[in-house]
């Protein structure tokens, strides 16, 4: 059950595997990580976020964890190239870490307290109650009754799923999609459906019969893995829904939709995925040729607004909902024919402005 | 008392020299030092390091209370290693048995209301009893049809997680208004009340009261070990079933009764986790409390006192690394290393002694399980 596998933690069994073992690492390891250190010397003088601290605590995956945590800490470094603002992080290695670390970083009079994920809430509401003068934001949470001054960061993430749809439904040959999730709570399930609305809507629009797999709207339920960490459920729900003829598959299911990635390029591109969350034939450059495109959520940017209205002196209890609008939310082509990426660009449009509801 | 020195030798011999290998290992992670060649400074980070290790787990209330909150759930499930470790039986299945006992404890705590005397045992013995029967499935499955227990505990540990996830989006558990899965709270009556509860506005000391059921607990297993026929009888099956059976024991019927006992205590240990430190339960409620249970158990040798000093070095390095990790740039993943350094170093001479399958005296202090042919 051990899942925390960064590169630090990488860093160290090796290094710990090399001592006894007797066998000494090469020198070439080490030319690699030199780099990093060495880009933040710079002086920030007139930038605004000067003597701000930012602070994140991650949940139990670590902050290299290609996912939500990952992605909240890349829009920390934005906020302290692009402002100037100092940051600090904190990983949890169990729940048991939550409370002690957002103490650890109340003690250390940071000004904004970012946490990631709905695991950190209760703690994250409590540390927020306690500490009345620290900006408090929490990733894929809302408080409910809201708190003064912490604020949930959450997605529309229905919209470029909607989007994405459309596209499937777009490219598809067999007349036949697919998705599935990680685990049955909302913030997974509002991407399938999302997903299946918008071929529903490239359905009523060209009077095409595409058929979704792994998510029926009118239930409100569908196929779901049980999990985010099995490659291998990853596989056999896309080897499922390839026998039932779907050849664009949707997985929002984080790891587990590597699974389906390595099935989709073991079946010579009869089928294809698209990605979720970032864009995956980037960050999942092994098998980027099966991907057509990716659904963004783009958390980076809601940390980074975060941070900014700390710096700008707000402290507000509003949640930051990311749509399409305020680029939040988002889509990434990586294979899509120009004609049906501006048909998709332009339901977008759509969404983004209201005409189109889902 | 010669026990504890004992114990006590073994466990901080381990310790010392997994601290010079995590210097080491700290030094060798340290590139920038080591690029400069400026060695000073990495001495300094290593010293930084275990400075703020070790003041982060003793120094000052706050530490301590880490430490303890820490200790309390590893000290219980590390019993329920340790019990079915002395009749010889490997149980891996903790952490299931703690998300049985911990959901028992919430269910408990949330439906009941009454005065807090009353509230608080009761949901500790649910949860212990929640525990027991689940980890007693894993010894009647070994008792009536000879199913591995190591097999089955693995097994059960993920229809446990499962099934949590399940209660957790039923209406009876999930908190109002939540979407995702959690669980409503427990009433403060049957919440366990805080250590240093009596010093105003420390809402920062969350040591409770589960430390004292875990360390009565402890003393249970040394009374149950010591003074009871039960407490023999299991020595006895762990040690060699084949004469215990001969003698007269059955070994079935003990088997089933050492996982009931190993599914109380890590029962247990969900209950003053739900009941104590969160106030509610979540799917990552037994953590990898279930795991490291099995290297506390190894590390303690399974004896009472020893389960207990594993316990609160592992709680300790918990805690201090947490401070490590706020004042220093080594990451938390060291404590990990660490831990598995310091079982390491226990195990290494029991290893080789299996291995080069040399038999001598010091080989009955270890671990005495039945292997698969067993």
């Amino acid at each position: 059950m051990i899942k925390r596998k960064g590169l630090k933690s990488a860093a160290l069994a090796i290094a710990a595997f090399s001592l006894i073992a007797g066998a000494c690492g090469s020198d070439s390891d080490t030319a690699t990580e030199e780099t990093t250190a060495e880009v933040t010397e710079e002086t920030y003088a007139a930038l605004p976020g000067e003597g701000i601290l930012a602070c994140q605590v991650t949940d139990t995956g670590g902050v290299d964890d290609k996912g939500f945590n990952q992605i909240s800490y890349k829009g920390m470094q934005d906020a302290e190239s692009t402002l100037g603002v100092e940051i600090d992080l904190l990983e949890s290695t169990s729940d048991a870490d939550y409370a002690p670390n957002l103490q650890n970083f109340a003690d250390k009079g940071c000004n904004i307290i970012v946490t990631v994920g709905f695991l950190l809430g209760d703690a994250t509401k409590a540390a927020a109650e306690a500490n009345p003068s620290t900006n408090y934001a929490i990733v894929d949470s809302a408080f409910d009754p809201p708190i003064a001054n912490a604020r949930g960061l959450v997605f529309a993430t229905d919209q470029p799923s909607f989007m994405a749809g459309y596209l499937a439904a777009g490219m598809t040959t067999t007349g036949v999609v697919g998705t599935f999730g990680g685990i049955n709570i909302p913030p997974v399930s509002i991407f399938m459906d999302g997903f299946a609305k918008g071929v529903a809507y490239y359905n009523e629009q060209k009077g095409a019969t595409v058929k979704v797999l792994g998510w029926d709207t009118a239930k409100q339920d569908g196929t779901f893995a049980g999990n985010f960490q099995s490659l291998d459920d990853g596989k056999n729900i896309a080897k499922s829904q390839a026998d039932e003829g779907a050849d664009i598959i949707f997985p929002v299911a984080g790891p587990v939709g590597l699974g389906s990635a390595q099935f989709a390029m073991e079946s010579g591109g009869k089928v294809k995925i698209i990605g979720v969350d970032v864009d995956m034939s980037v960050s999942n450059p092994d098998a980027a040729e099966v991907y057509i495109a990716s659904v963004l959520k783009n958390i980076d940017a809601a940390v980074l607004a975060a941070i900014t209205d700390t710096v700008n002196g707000v402290t507000t209890s509003d949640n930051y909902v990311g749509t399409l609008a305020n680029g939040g939310v988002g889509v990434a082509y990586t294979a899509v024919p120009a004609e049906l990426q501006a048909e998709v660009e332009a339901i977008g449009q759509g969404i983004a402005d209201g005409t189109i509801k889902i | 008392m010669k026990e504890l020195i004992k114990s006590l030798r073994y466990t901080f011999l381990a310790l010392l020299a997994s601290l010079l290998v995590g210097a080491i290992i700290i030094v060798v992670t340290d590139i920038d030092a080591l690029k400069s060649g400026d060695f000073g400074k990495a001495f300094s980070t290593v010293f930084t390091a275990y400075k703020s290790l070790f003041q982060g787990s003793f120094w000052g209330l706050r530490s301590i209370s880490n430490t303890i909150t820490g200790t309390t759930p590893l000290l219980l499930s590390g019993l329920a290693v340790s019990v079915a470790f002395k009749a010889g039986l490997f149980n891996i299945g903790a952490t299931g048995q703690m998300l049985a006992g911990g959901m028992t404890a919430l269910w408990v705590g949330f439906t009941m209301t009454g005065p807090g005397w009353l509230q608080v045992p009761l949901a500790v013995i649910a949860g212990a009893i929640g525990g027991a029967l689940y980890g007693g499935i894993a010894g009647v499955l070994k008792a009536r049809t000879g199913a591995h227990e190591v097999i089955t505990t693995i097994m059960l540990n993920s229809i446990a997680s499962f099934l949590v996830l399940w209660l957790l989006k039923t209406t009876t558990f999930q908190r109002e208004g939540r979407p995702d899965p959690i669980s409503k709270l427990v009433v403060d009556e049957a919440r366990l009340p805080r250590l240093f509860g009596f010093l105003d506005g420390r809402s920062d000391l969350v040591a409770h009261a589960g430390f004292f059921v875990a360390l009565l607990a402890t003393f249970a297993y040394w009374y149950l070990l010591k003074r009871t026929t039960l407490g023999f009888e299991l020595r006895a099956t762990g040690l060699n079933s084949d004469a215990a059976k001969y003698a007269g024991m059955k070994s079935k019927s003990l088997t089933v009764v050492a996982m009931l006992l190993a599914g109380g205590f890590a029962g247990m240990a969900g209950a003053t986790e739900v009941l104590g430190t969160y106030g509610y339960a979540s799917t990552s409620l037994a953590g990898n409390i279930g795991f490291d249970a099995i290297a506390v158990a190894l590390l303690g040798q399974s004896s009472p006192i020893g389960t207990l000093v594993a316990a609160v070095l592992f709680g300790a390095l918990q805690a201090g690394g947490r401070s490590m990790q706020a004042n220093t740039d080594v990451p938390v993943d060291l404590i990990i290393v660490l831990r598995a350094l310091i079982v390491m170093f226990v195990a290494a001479p029991l290893l080789v002694k299996a291995m080069f399958r040399v038999k001598s005296q010091v080989t009955s202090q270890g671990q005495t399980f039945r292997g698969w042919g067993g």
